[in-house]
């Protein structure tokens, strides 16, 4: 028994020397719409800057605000910006204010497996808002096959998927449906996580996804680089214009471009249903959720380090993985805001 | 034989049939498992697996070195919580305890084994995640041992009592204390029973996920010191067979694969080889 | 044990004579105190974990009440919480999952203890014991890539083709949901069911089959009418057991649920679970939205408390029964 003890000792103190090398961790968690390319940056930077390691949980959005807020990690990341409240709750807990740095933009794009369907569908505002309210459950409802002639869609049940974690992924889409649909703005309203009439809950992006995969007749919401990577459909959405797009970098671009230009300082901003006729409706910027102030010194510059990275250099490694890129003048405002951390 | 005789007797058969088929069926689901494992996990699992940290999200490649050693860390911290604990508490119980005490900490003991791991989860997650502002491999390692002490205590307990009266009284009429009669002839006599209860608490805590989901959530990296958060190959399997990466779920049957493994080769050591033929206490 | 002997002329006459300095010089009254202090600890740590749970649900308890268990809703924007549709869930899985896993395990534990060999009776339950080591993440990984496809291509369609005029098995086929979630509940618990009554069976004395035997009863009707009614408080005392794990299952159910708080008679529908709702919200909850979490927490800790109490009281009983009718 006292070998056993002392055996435990010796490996307990050797594992805790051998393992705490000098590197810096320091751990962030929130959306996992941005998981890919946050995953992919830390990664490049950690190569780059050997003894800085950020380790990046992609929890949800909903959950980056709270810990972030509980002081529980470094820093957290949403798809949607946090509200007054939140950012209340934030500087009286903390004394200093948390700041939003937009990364990258991204798109939600409506998902679906459909057997024997490989066309690329057309969805309406009010489709969409009809099948997530269930007012629309089968596949060969007018309202889906209005805009999709030719197309031979089943009778099938629809499985509506959604998130069961707080997104920002829900939220941007929610915001969306509330600028088309009155009927959602008052039933359900928009928010990280809403009361869903209908559907299946997956956590995160890739529960989703992996729900939509697995799931004949399924339809649900996922990031671009979700659908994309996992060889997944999805369609394209009816803009302000009246145009039918399929999410695109340029179309992502477009809705980003009249607000880069009003960009308000503290850049909580929504673009979904953007004017303009290329402009991609449900698109958004993903924020990092950087505190004004950090009490570990090395921290902070490792993390002003980081964003100014990530927003010149890093952005070259965006458009591989489906986001697009920031505008010129939001990088240029976000490079002088970054000079305010302290 | 008259016709109620031979109905009764082909319904005896019939049913005494139908409780092999029950227990032939549970028993084999056993190997069904093992072998869906095997066969899923068998050809994902290479040198890369046990040497490599994770990919980047979507990349194909990488391992889960860091979840492998994440486990170990989690394991040892939970060894030195429940070991001690349930060690020295069984031996109180056996040895000095009256019975009012024990009634009382058996009581105890029997229904903390029974909490559900999430609801200790959500206790280590409001005493040393949100108290301490920050996840940590400690706090899923001091979850885990909550765990194992229940375990630990009733099992030392029960191997202590089996030991025969006649061995501490000769030790005591020897004129050794009874402290050195407990230590150096009833646990010794005892010691292959107890060490057989550790290693089975330690291989049913080995594959815990829930109180780990949020105290020692995950990490990309190889987790420094104790103080920061860290992988575990159970957490891994969560979110990796949750997703919808083709390569993810084929690196969550390879640790699956691997997990299990390691807890099939420990029960089995714990209950063949260690225990030779003794009760071993039921899960 | 050599330098025992040099201790004995210390030693006083007898051991009942010897002063409380005496017994604390050779180190057993500290020994004592000490093993105390450890096996005190668990019931600290018991008490306290109750305490915890019970102080961080306070802002739920006293804004929600006893209407938390009435409600439907489940509403973060609006911190708005019920917990009607998650106990519902709970208890719905579980069911399935006993329902199951009951009549399967008892008749695998009839098995092995009263028609085969010592020997494959004793091999059959180690690997019943092994079976019972599977960590329940593994059955989830099992559960989505293995049971969820079986059940919405095969299963749900033949529920629906038949017996889809019942309320139970509306809907469409989604693969996950109450059934499924129950019928990897009962794939889980039918090793504990086997092994608590194996061992309760067996407990049964001698005498009581040879007995039923001798009036010329089948083997069937020995065990049937005889040897299970006189086992019967253990094997509910077992199946209590199986119950309170089931409650209780995390991994296994969150995996295959769908994780939406619904309350349907349809089987087919998704669902969620107390255990569920826990490990999906907890890291993003916070103010009234984490103590409804830990209040359900609160509620898991309750059900386990009596059904674990009262699993333990049966088998205590029926253990009792046994030998003291042995010994007659």
């Amino acid at each position: 028994m006292k070998r056993l003890t002392g055996l435990l000792l010796v490996v307990l103190a050797l594992g805790g020397i051998v393992l705490a090398q000098n590197a810096l961790l320091i751990n962030g968690a929130g959306a996992s719409f941005p998981n890919p390319i946050y995953s992919k940056w830390f990664d490049e930077y950690h190569k780059a800057n050997g003894n800085i390691q950020i380790n990046y949980q992609s929890v949800g959005s909903g959950a980056g605000i709270k810990q972030t807020t509980d002081g529980t990690v470094d820093f957290g990341a949403s798809d949607g910006p946090m509200s007054d409240e939140q950012l209340k709750a934030y500087s009286d807990k903390h004394g200093s204010p948390i700041l939003h740095f937009p990364t990258v933009l991204g798109a939600v794009v409506p998902t679906y497996n459909i057997p024997g369907v490989s066309a690329s569908l057309n969805f309406t505002p009010e489709a969409l808002a009809g099948i997530f309210l269930g007012k629309i459950t089968k596949w060969n409802d007018p309202a889906i096959a209005g805009p999709n002639k030719g197309v031979n869609l089943p009778a099938n049940d629809i499985v509506v998927v959604h998130r069961s974690d707080g997104s920002g992924t829900t939220y941007v889409f929610t915001d969306y449906l509330s600028k088309v649909s009155d009927e959602w703005k008052t039933k359900v309203s928009k928010g990280t996580s809403v009361t869903w009439p209908v559907g299946l809950g997956g956590k995160g992006n890739e529960g989703v996804t992996g729900l939509i995969k697995q799931t004949p007749n399924s339809f649900g919401y996922v990031e671009l680089i979700y659908a994309s990577a996992n060889n997944v459909s999805y369609g394209a959405v009816k803009n302000s214009a009246g145009e039918f797009l399929k999410a695109d970098l340029a179309g992502v671009s477009e809705a980003a471009a009249g607000a880069a230009k009003t960009m308000p300082d503290d850049f909580r901003v929504s673009i979904t249903n953007a004017p303009g006729k290329k402009a991609y409706p449900i698109s958004s910027f993903t924020w990092l959720l950087i505190p004004a102030k950090f009490s570990d010194s090395a921290k902070r510059d490792a993390m002003k380090g980081f964003l100014k990275w990530a927003l010149t250099d890093g952005q070259k490694d965006v458009e591989a993985l489906s986001y697009a890129k920031l505008p010129k003048e939001v990088v240029a405002k976000e490079l002088k805001a970054i000079d305010a951390i302290q | 034989m008259n016709p109620r005789l031979r109905w009764r007797k082909f319904v005896s058969n019939f049913m005494l049939t139908l409780t092999g088929v029950c227990a032939a069926v549970a028993v084999s689901a056993l190997f069904f498992i093992l072998g869906y494992l095997v066969y899923h996990g068998g050809t994902s699992i290479n040198w890369d697996f046990f040497t490599k940290l994770p990919a980047p999200v979507g990349e194909t490649g990488g391992g889960m070195a860091n979840a492998i050693v994440g486990s170990a860390k989690l394991l040892l911290l939970a060894s030195l919580i429940g070991i001690p604990i349930g060690f020295f508490g069984g031996i109180y119980m056996a040895e000095f305890s009256n019975s009012s005490v024990a009634f009382v900490v058996r009581f105890a003991a029997d229904l903390l084994n029974g909490v559900p791991s999430i609801v200790i989860g959500i206790f280590a997650y409001t005493i040393a995640v949100l108290p301490f502002k920050h996840f940590s491999t400690w706090s899923g390692g001091l979850a885990l041992g909550f765990m194992m002490i229940p375990i630990t205590l009733r099992s030392t307990e029960e191997f202590l009592h089996a030991v025969p009266r006649a061995l501490r009284e000769g030790s005591m009429a020897l004129g050794a204390s009874r402290w050195r009669t407990i230590m150096s002839v009833v646990v010794p006599a005892a010691y292959r029973g107890i060490m057989t209860a550790i290693l089975l608490a330690l291989a049913r805590v080995a594959g815990e996920t829930a109180p780990l989901l949020f105290t020692a959530l995950g990490n990309r990296y190889w987790s420094p010191g104790w103080n920061q958060p860290t992988a575990s190959l159970p957490a891994m399997i969560y979110s990796y067979a949750l997703s919808a990466f083709e390569d993810w779920h084929r690196q969550a049957w390879a640790a699956g694969l691997v997990l299990l493994a390691l807890i099939l080769i420990v029960n089995i050591f714990a209950r063949v080889i260690l225990a030779r033929g003794a009760a071993v206490p039921r899960s | 044990m050599a330098t025992s002997t040099t201790t004995v002329p210390n030693a006083g006459p007898t051991a009942g004579s010897r002063s409380f300095l005496s017994r604390l010089r050779n180190g057993d009254e500290i020994a004592r105190i000490i093993t105390f202090l450890f096996a005190a600890s668990v019931v600290i740590l018991t008490v306290l974990i109750v305490l915890q749970l019970w102080h961080d649900s306070s802002l739920s308890r006293s804004k929600f009440g006893w209407s938390f268990f009435v409600k439907r809703v489940w509403d973060p924007t609006n911190d708005d919480f019920g917990a009607l549709a998650f106990v519902y869930g709970t208890l719905v899985t579980s069911s399935i999952g006993l329902l199951l896993a009951v009549p399967f395990g008892l008749g695998a534990a009839i098995f092995l203890a009263e028609l085969a060999p010592q020997k494959i009776s004793d091999t059959l339950q180690f690997f019943i014991d092994l079976l019972a080591a599977v960590p329940s993440v593994i059955y989830g990984l099992l559960g989505i890539f293995i049971v969820v496809p079986l059940m919405r291509e095969y299963v749900q369609p033949a529920l629906k083709g038949t017996l889809g005029f019942l309320p139970l098995f509306q809907g469409p086929p989604f693969g996950i949901g109450f059934l499924t979630a129950g019928i990897v509940l009962a794939i889980m618990v039918i090793p504990y069911i086997i092994s608590v009554s194996r061992e309760v069976l067996m407990s049964v004395p001698r005498d009581q089959r040879e007995a039923a035997l001798a009036l010329g009863s089948t083997r069937w009707e020995s065990t049937w009418k005889i040897v299970v009614p006189f086992a019967r408080s253990g094997i509910m005392g077992s199946i209590f057991l199986a119950l309170a794990r089931a409650l209780g299952e995390t991994m296994a159910v969150t995996m295959v649920i769908g994780n939406t708080p619904t309350i349907s008679a349809s089987l087919l529908s998704p669902g969620y679970s107390i255990a569920a709702v826990i490990a999906n919200d907890l890291p993003e909850a916070s103010g009234i939205y984490l103590h409804a979490l830990v209040e359900l927490g609160l509620v898991l800790f309750a059900f386990t408390f009596l059904l674990n109490g009262f699993a333990r009281l049966l088998l205590v009983l029926t253990t009792q029964k046994g030998s003291g009718m042995g010994h007659v």
